[in-house]
């Protein structure tokens, strides 16, 4: 970010897109609105790993990382949340364990739960896009939110996503990305624990006749 | 560190991933019998490899070559890596035959089953010989992916709930782990001049050697999600609500793998962790919260226990009770705690094995996985009651088994450390564990047999009972004319249970050779790399 204030800007704008997209998926009932969410996420996500790659002295690798992660999450996850999607006909959140308003309200208090925990990476990183190291906490505590309240198998596997989508962000804004061959294995374990979902949600769908998680009861102490 | 770059090195270190990849790869192309047969030879190369290994790091060596390594904590787990798997695998043929035997099986199925175990194995000893944290980290979730069809494996609506939670919450748990991974790859950046290659930065031998540099806030928050996420897939409470679904869901030989390697391996990262967060933060802050999660642990399996009602949850129960001492252990953080912590491992996952398998068997002749549904099993089915009597004799801890060494010296180590009022209570709450444990177990062996002696599944299912048979049962009601009135043949299905006992049984006698071994992982354990 060398005095270029258009790179600046666009690097804020992806930033705040990550977060508004993050609440925006708290906000829409309706399941299949959180796809697109994601891939609008997943296109914010790939800008920041593509500026901080341009900024490099030696940037393949790290160009490297932003084609791999936006080939991921603009195109591929989605994909396979069309797939999951299809299997479940009426999947709306019709009445999540917190109403929308509530869950807003949630999620601006685990912004500042974010800043607050975020300091310490802050603190330590020298570059200044570390500055931006919250959003990405925000990103993971609003995930682990919408996993624990919402009814739907696909709202949990998009929760799930979220958080991925915030160790991502979390990883590129403090470090500038992890290590390539590590980047790769995360990116694969990911398709395949969403495929694996895909494969347990059409399951769920076959033996209990709905992708609707309260069904999952047959098992406590 | 000496470091060694040759060929009998690069196979010393390829050797216990190698084995479980043929196995893999055999399972695939051979027919249903052979393969079961060939996994269990996978099984016993990855113990020869372990034990191999530790010929070379048993004196202190250690040996690395690109992304693996190993010293003398890495072949220890490879060994129980490999001897847990051997007694599964070998279970895991007859288990195999008998479900083939009830016509539950397709010949998929059974494909399936036997790559996916192998799968697992190959992501394990990875796991366990990785040179890198971000390696460790990428085996240790994608066990999460392979496991996941394992313990759906049988398609009822319970093992299907079973799975969804174990991969969502062990999905999320080690996601933690990873954030809390970058966090420490933050702190190796900016502590200062990285290796050229940022990878190298992420490997345990350089986070040993540098973590003293380490920012302690940021390593603050490292140690929390490092123990907090890597603790959910050792079942450690807070995030252990999928252990028992998944313990009780799965076949019995996958159980044995999981409760007895897949917690372990989980909790082999804390225990890397561990020298590294205690160089940046001093010991205090991970042994309080590792005396918390231990504690916590131990008391949650034992409220769960007195009321348990599925002997295969009971089972489950008991390893969160094992990985609550285990955390203890590690807690204490002496060299002879921490040898009581590796000897712990190994003993509960050869218990823990034995007793899942044997479990498996009687599911099989009663049908019904409720400790009510079967009594007096010692006088239905002697040998393989017996062989569950004794590993739950193990798993209490009672001489002569290894989990008896390892728990006297726990408290021996822990009032050794000054923590004799913590060891006091955890023993308290192991305590209550053992009667219940002991109660629950002898209402399932001891007494006379039921009356009308029901072997069919369906004769005892109740309609509304879960069964994990239950919902299977197209095949069942076809196949129960067949099936002979008393228990099947028990062939040599003892064999493997018995081996697993005289080894658990040997460890808590003497140790011998394998001492210097141990003694040589526990100082690494305690104390990092050197």
């Amino acid at each position: 970010m060398h005095g270029a204030t258009w790179v600046e800007q666009v690097f804020n704008l992806a930033c705040g897109l990550l977060l508004l997209t993050a609440v925006g998926a708290l906000w829409r009932r309706e399941t299949s609105a959180l796809i697109p969410i994601l891939a609008v996420q997943g296109g914010a996500l790939t800008v920041i790993a593509v500026l901080l790659a341009s900024g490099h002295a030696d940037g393949t690798e790290a160009m490297v990382v932003a084609a791999v992660v936006g080939l991921l999450k603009v195109v591929i996850i989605p994909l396979l949340l069309r797939r999951v999607r299809r299997l479940v006909r009426n999947a709306r959140e019709t009445r999540p364990l917190v109403n929308v308003a509530t869950s807003l309200l949630a999620a601006a208090g685990l912004c500042l739960l974010a800043y607050a925990a975020a300091r310490p990476l802050v603190a330590v990183a020298e570059t200044p896009t570390a500055r931006a190291t919250p959003v990405g906490l925000s990103l993971v505590l609003i995930g682990f939110f919408l996993a624990a309240t919402r009814h739907r198998a696909i709202s949990q596997i998009v929760g799930l996503l979220l958080i991925d989508n915030g160790i991502a962000a979390t990883a590129f804004l403090a470090t500038d990305g992890v290590p390539l061959i590590v980047e790769l294995g995360v990116c694969a374990d990911l398709v395949l624990a969403v495929l694996v979902l895909q494969v347990l949600t059409a399951r769920m769908v076959h033996t209990f006749g709905d992708g609707d998680l309260d069904d999952l009861r047959e098992l406590h102490d | 560190m000496n470091l060694a770059l040759s060929d009998p090195v690069a196979g010393a270190l390829l050797g216990p991933v190698a084995a479980p990849v043929a196995g893999a790869l055999l399972a695939a192309a051979l027919p249903r019998r052979v393969a079961a047969w060939t996994s269990l030879l996978a099984a016993l190369g990855v113990l020869a490899a372990g034990l191999a290994l530790a010929t070379r790091t048993g004196q202190g060596a250690t040996i690395a070559d690109g992304l693996l390594r190993a010293d003398a904590l890495t072949a220890w787990l490879v060994v129980a890596v490999g001897a847990v798997a051997t007694v599964a695998c070998w279970a895991g043929v007859h288990h195999l035959a008998d479900q083939a035997r009830r016509g539950e099986l397709t010949p998929g199925a059974a494909r399936r089953y036997l790559v996916l175990v192998q799968a697992f194995l190959a992501c394990m000893t990875v796991a366990v010989m990785a040179a890198n944290v971000g390696l460790f980290w990428v085996a240790v979730e994608a066990t999460t992916i392979v496991t996941a069809f394992l313990v759906g494996h049988q398609r009822t609506r319970a093992s299907v709930e079973a799975a969804w939670k174990y991969v969502v919450l062990c999905s999320i748990g080690v996601g933690i782990a990873l954030l809390g991974t970058i966090c420490v790859y933050a702190a190796a950046i900016a502590a200062g001049p990285t290796p050229a290659d940022g990878f190298e930065a992420l490997n345990w031998a350089y986070l040993n050697e540098h973590a003293t540099q380490f920012d302690p806030g940021l390593m603050r928050l490292a140690a929390g999600l490092v123990l907090l996420g890597f603790g959910a897939k050792a079942g450690l409470v807070p995030m252990h609500a999928w252990l028992p679904d998944a313990h009780s869901q799965a076949p019995a030989p996958v159980s044995a793998l999981m409760s007895g390697v897949l917690l372990s391996v989980a909790f082999y990262g804390i225990l890397r962790y561990k020298s590294i967060i205690d160089a940046a933060l001093g010991p205090a802050y991970v042994r309080t919260l590792l005396l918390i999660a231990g504690l916590a642990s131990l008391a949650l399996a034992a409220a769960l226990l007195i009321g348990q009602r599925d002997y295969k949850r009971l089972l489950a129960y008991s390893s969160i009770e094992h990985m609550g001492l285990i955390a203890l252990g590690t807690a204490v953080g002496t060299r002879l705690a921490l040898a009581a912590v590796l000897l712990h491992i190994l003993g509960h996952g050869l218990a823990k094995a034995v007793a899942f398998c044997g479990a498996g068997h009687i599911l099989h002749l009663v049908g019904s996985p409720r400790i009510a549904a079967v009594r007096g099993a010692l006088t239905r089915a002697p040998a393989t009651a017996g062989l569950f009597g004794l590993a739950v004799v193990a798993l209490l801890g009672l001489p002569p088994f290894a989990l008896f060494a390892s728990e006297i010296t726990l408290a021996r180590a822990g009032f050794a450390a000054g923590l004799g009022a913590v060891v006091a209570a955890a023993f308290l709450l192991v305590l209550v564990a053992f009667a219940a444990i002991a109660r629950h177990a002898a209402g399932l062996l001891l007494g006379p047999a039921p009356a009308s002696e029901p072997t069919s599944p369906s004769a005892l299912a109740s309609p509304t009972e879960r069964t994990s048979t239950s919902d299977s049962s197209t095949s069942v009601p076809s196949s129960a004319p067949e099936q002979p009135e008393r228990a099947p043949r028990l062939g040599l299905r003892w064999l493997p249970l018995a081996l697993g006992l005289v080894a658990a049984a040997g460890l808590g006698v003497w140790l011998g050779p394998v001492q210097p071994l141990l003694d040589c992982a526990a100082l690494i354990a305690a104390e990092g790399i050197q």
